[in-house]
């Protein structure tokens, strides 16, 4: 309910106990259920996050930071509330390109498997992030 | 209202209006919803001094979210297949966002009627942002 209304998605009345399929794009939420995912704030770490300085998350490089370059989903089912999903995680393909708006592009797969207390897939996601040799060009 | 095949044709067009004005409001609920807390999305100090960009900017995976709409209001969210974008552009704070999808087959398969469809989604200044495909599953 709050993923779909965060996505500006009304079309299920916000009753609190719709069962509607969960929109396609949700699966990505599975990092609010990953304990070591690194955008998440841990106990006894300080948030990251610009405070009197400008900073963003310890170790990570800033201005070749990386942007989400493609991302595709495949169902064998709908992902539905009551759902308890197993992700699993794979590296794949690696590969760079020249650019004339960011100079190098190093670009990285992964995909993510997510099956059910069975071991029936449900849902595969392939997402591919870029990191940019500089910032994206808005020229 | 979901599509069915015997009302559609190949090459028929849906728009809808996804956006307009995006508030960075949004950006900040789709950080707390998706878990996605990268800085470049709601920390415009961070993003302007130490990114090098002009300002925060949208999450690829909100505007993909947005888009999926057009997808889930053609098949129903129950009925989507297959759903895969590339990122062109950034979207920015103060976007329109318009999200196109173009019926380009109605085919059958494993017994049952499935429709792709190839998708955009353009700002105001008629740039893609995102763009891809989208399979689902329809009534006869």
């Amino acid at each position: 309910m709050m993923f779909r209304r965060s996505i500006g998605d009304f079309s299920v009345p916000d009753t609190g106990m719709e069962d509607a399929a969960a929109p396609p794009t949700f699966p990505q939420a599975v990092a609010q259920f990953n304990p070591d995912y690194f955008l998440r704030i841990k106990p006894g770490e300080a948030w990251f996050g610009s405070g009197k300085n400008a900073s963003g998350v310890e170790g990570q490089a800033s201005s070749s930071g990386g942007l989400h370059a493609e991302q595709h989903f495949e169902f064998e089912r709908p992902v539905r509330p009551g759902d308890v999903l197993y992700a699993t995680e794979k590296a794949g393909k690696t590969w760079e390109k020249e650019s004339k708006r960011a100079g190098k592009l190093m670009f990285s797969e992964r995909i993510i498997e997510y099956r059910d207390a069975d071991g029936t897939l449900v849902c595969t996601a392939r997402g591919v992030g870029v990191k940019t040799e500089r910032p994206v060009d808005q020229g | 209202m979901t599509i069915k095949a015997s009302e559609i044709s190949v090459g028929d067009t849906f728009e809808e209006v996804l956006v307009e004005d995006l508030k960075r409001t949004q950006l900040v609920m789709y950080s707390g919803t998706s878990g996605d807390y990268n800085p470049l999305h709601s920390d415009d100090k961070y993003t302007t001094e130490a990114a090098g960009y002009p300002g925060v900017f949208a999450h690829g995976m909100l505007t993909m979210g947005m888009t999926g709409r057009v997808v889930t209001n053609l098949f129903g969210p129950e009925n989507v297949k297959k759903y895969g974008v590339r990122f062109t552009n950034q979207v920015w704070p103060g976007d329109d966002l318009t999200g196109k999808a173009v019926i380009e087959a109605i085919r059958e398969e494993g017994g049952e009627t499935l429709v792709d469809l190839a998708i955009t989604t353009t700002n105001q200044n008629g740039d893609v942002v995102v763009m891809g495909n989208a399979t689902g599953r329809v009534e006869a």
